[in-house]
């Protein structure tokens, strides 16, 4: 069994070597930073923006039992059945239960990285279930069979030219690859899974407190085809994704679509509120959320990295990292990616097995000042990296670093070993760079000066 | 729940809330008065591709709606009773469908088009917003590949936050099962960040801002 760690280096080499994946990746980040720059200027005070936003999710995380409770009473109060799920395991098997009852047989989803985490579709798909994503991007990468590679953008990895190819081989339809025919062709195959489908599964980027609703940003409109069309729809939401008052969506709304889009506000915001009420003409009969934890309530309790569960998931983050702009979105082997990935996922699915992720970074700091929450994401992953230390001694390490402090501690054995490096430092073995390998190997050994400095001054007197 | 209590129970007072004030003084304005919000509503929809066509009064709006079914071929219309939509039902030669009762899923997605009312009009985004209660449902505005909007200039609100306010004074506790903000047509840049319209909601949006409602 490959480690976590192992495949990520694997996956990760894979890609850092593939150049025109990698230019393609950089271009779209590029354009994606023009964008958003344009987009900050619309506002008034980003910064303030930023501020408000990170204390009002400050407030919530701060006092999470009392909003949720609240949002839960507002909600059920309108007929809505939520369902609380400590785990992925107990989540699905809420589902399963939901469409069971329900009589269900063709589900259709919109985006929801909370199914993506318990991974929903396999389950679905093992009980029998038909279940199709309506999300473009989301739509191209399940035909592939493959994980999202990014949590706004799932198929930015592929060209035209593939996606065509993909839709004549799994949609029979006729070869095209411009990007307009092929949205076409995806859209009439799913206009016709929305008319068919008994449930929705869809997510929230906001739960709001006070009204008890949730809150769907997208452009397409699947989202809301998916939460208007089938009779059932299921809510899969993360504890973390409640924000207090309405009119928070204000702030929020135009900041999530600015940081995920570089828009000044994304298509449809829509707030669903319950099953279709009594004086409604359409909507689901039943509407049902499932909170999910998920160890969620473990980075909570860690008041030194808490803050990033004020996550709005808009993947700025992900999209001005070094790191994630040249290994891609599939070497992290996990739900989230780039920095928020890689702060989240040790929690998630174990420090002693993930904390790697925390190592892929240069901690340029790119993703803290562009995060719209404020979260302090690159120290999160000096903490982890140091968090790990206590569940994964670094044993091997201990040996070098002592040799290296009684050395540096000794200026007269340090001289010693600066005259002895002189000597060997033209020597094959040690120019070759043979010794010492997963330490030599990325790094060269500057040319020592004839004479050291401390020579020099002793002999000037 | 429990796990959270705990998680949170060793932790000093969390930041306090943010006011209005300072939430609203980071964000876009817009000046409340109709030219400037009327102004700031056409800017944001030509960059969004919403077509936004002001008529001066009803009649004219009911000549707009003709001209635009024809120029759509459209066979096929649903619309709602609500107040301007049902004064401009007769611009129709085609059939129509009404969504306010219990309607064939079917029926509407036939439709060429579906023809609403909206709450309000931001300017400072160029959105629209809409209920299920006023606005004939939740698929009207998004199934059929055109949707039109008839509001009078009086729908024109300056940003986002009044939106809020105003409805909160609406509906109060008895808030609608679905409330949307639809910002320009349908979209996506899914391939190659192409940006191509209509994927799955409408690929027109049209707006029609009657400046005399008598």
């Amino acid at each position: 069994m490959t480690s976590p760690a192992d495949k990520f280096t694997e996956k990760s080499t894979v890609v850092a070597e593939n150049l025109d994946h990698r230019a393609r990746i950089r271009d779209a980040m590029k354009k994606y930073e023009g964008t958003r720059g344009d987009g900050v200027q619309r506002f008034n005070d980003w910064e303030a923006a930023r501020d408000s936003a990170s204390r009002i999710k400050g407030n919530v995380i701060g006092r999470l039992n009392h909003y949720l409770e609240q949002f839960v009473d507002r909600i059920e109060a309108r007929g809505a059945r939520v369902h609380w799920a400590e785990d992925s395991a107990e989540a699905r098997r809420h589902v399963l239960d939901i469409l069971g009852r329900a009589g269900a047989r063709r589900v259709i989803k919109s985006k929801v990285m909370t199914g993506e985490e318990i991974s929903i579709n396999h389950a679905l798909e093992k009980a029998g279930y038909e279940v199709v994503e309506s999300d473009l991007g989301e739509f191209i990468v399940q035909l592939r069979r493959e994980d999202p590679y990014h949590f706004v953008f799932p198929a930015m990895h592929l060209s035209r030219g593939e996606i065509g190819d993909l839709f004549t081989k799994e949609l029979n339809t006729p070869h095209s690859s411009e990007p307009e025919e092929l949205t076409m062709v995806a859209r009439r195959e799913l206009r016709k899974r929305f008319m068919e489908a008994d449930a929705g599964i869809c997510g929230a980027n906001f739960a709001v407190a006070e009204t008890g609703m949730i809150s769907i940003t997208e452009n397409e409109g699947n989202a809301r085809l998916t939460c208007a069309m089938p009779r059932i729809q299921i809510a899969l939401v993360g504890i973390e994704k409640v924000i207090p008052r309405l009119e928070d969506l204000a702030l929020f709304l135009p900041m999530l679509a600015t940081s995920g889009t570089g828009q000044a506000l994304t298509c449809y915001n829509s707030l669903y509120g319950g099953p279709r009420l009594q004086d409604e003409v359409d909507g689901p009969e039943e509407f049902h959320i499932v909170l999910l934890d998920n160890r969620r309530t473990v980075v909570l309790a860690d008041e030194e990295q808490r803050d990033s569960l004020h996550c709005i998931r808009c993947g700025a983050c992900l999209n001005v990292c070094p790191i994630y702009r040249n290994i891609g979105g599939h070497s992290y082997g996990a739900t989230y990616q780039g920095p928020i990935g890689s702060v989240l996922t040790p929690y998630f699915k174990g420090l002693r097995a993930w904390s790697h992720l925390a190592h892929a970074s240069s901690l340029c700091g790119a993703c803290t000042e562009i995060c719209p929450v404020k979260i302090d994401l690159h120290h999160h992953l000096l903490q982890t990296r140091r968090n790990a230390v206590s569940v994964q001694p670094a044993r091997k390490a201990r040996w070098p670093y002592a040799c290296f402090a009684f050395m540096m501690n000794r200026p007269r054995i340090y001289g010693f070993a600066v005259r002895v490096m002189r000597r060997l430092q033209h020597w094959p073995v040690v120019s070759g760079r043979k010794l010492l390998r997963p330490w030599t190997k990325s790094r060269e050994l500057p040319e020592i000066a004839p004479r050291s400095f401390r020579d020099w001054w002793k002999e000037r007197g | 729940m429990a796990r959270i209590r705990e998680a949170l129970a060793p932790s000093g007072p969390p930041p306090k809330l943010p006011d209005q004030e300072t939430v609203n003084a980071a964000l876009p304005s817009v000046k409340p008065d109709i030219a400037s919000m009327r102004e700031e509503f056409i800017n944001q929809s030509n960059q969004l591709r919403t077509e936004v066509r002001v008529c001066s009064d009803f009649s004219e709006a009911s000549g707009a709606l003709r001209e635009i079914a024809v120029e759509g071929g459209w066979g096929r219309v649903a619309l709602h009773r609500g107040p301007s939509v049902s004064r401009l039902s007769d611009a129709f030669s085609c059939p129509v469908m009404w969504t306010d009762k219990d309607y064939e899923k079917s029926e509407l997605e036939k439709c060429d088009a579906g023809v609403t009312e909206c709450d309000a009009l931001v300017a400072s985004t160029g959105s629209i917003l809409i209920t299920s209660r006023s606005c004939g449902g939740r698929a009207l505005s998004v199934l059929p590949p055109h949707h039109v909007v008839v509001a009078d200039a009086g729908k024109l609100i300056p940003d986002l936050s009044t939106a809020f306010v105003n409805l909160k004074k609406t509906y109060g506790a008895d808030m609608p099962g679905f409330i949307s903000f639809i910002t320009g047509p349908s979209r996506t840049g899914d391939i190659e960040r192409i940006l191509v319209l209509g994927a799955h909601g409408p690929r027109r949006l049209t707006v029609l801002l009657i400046e005399d409602s008598l």
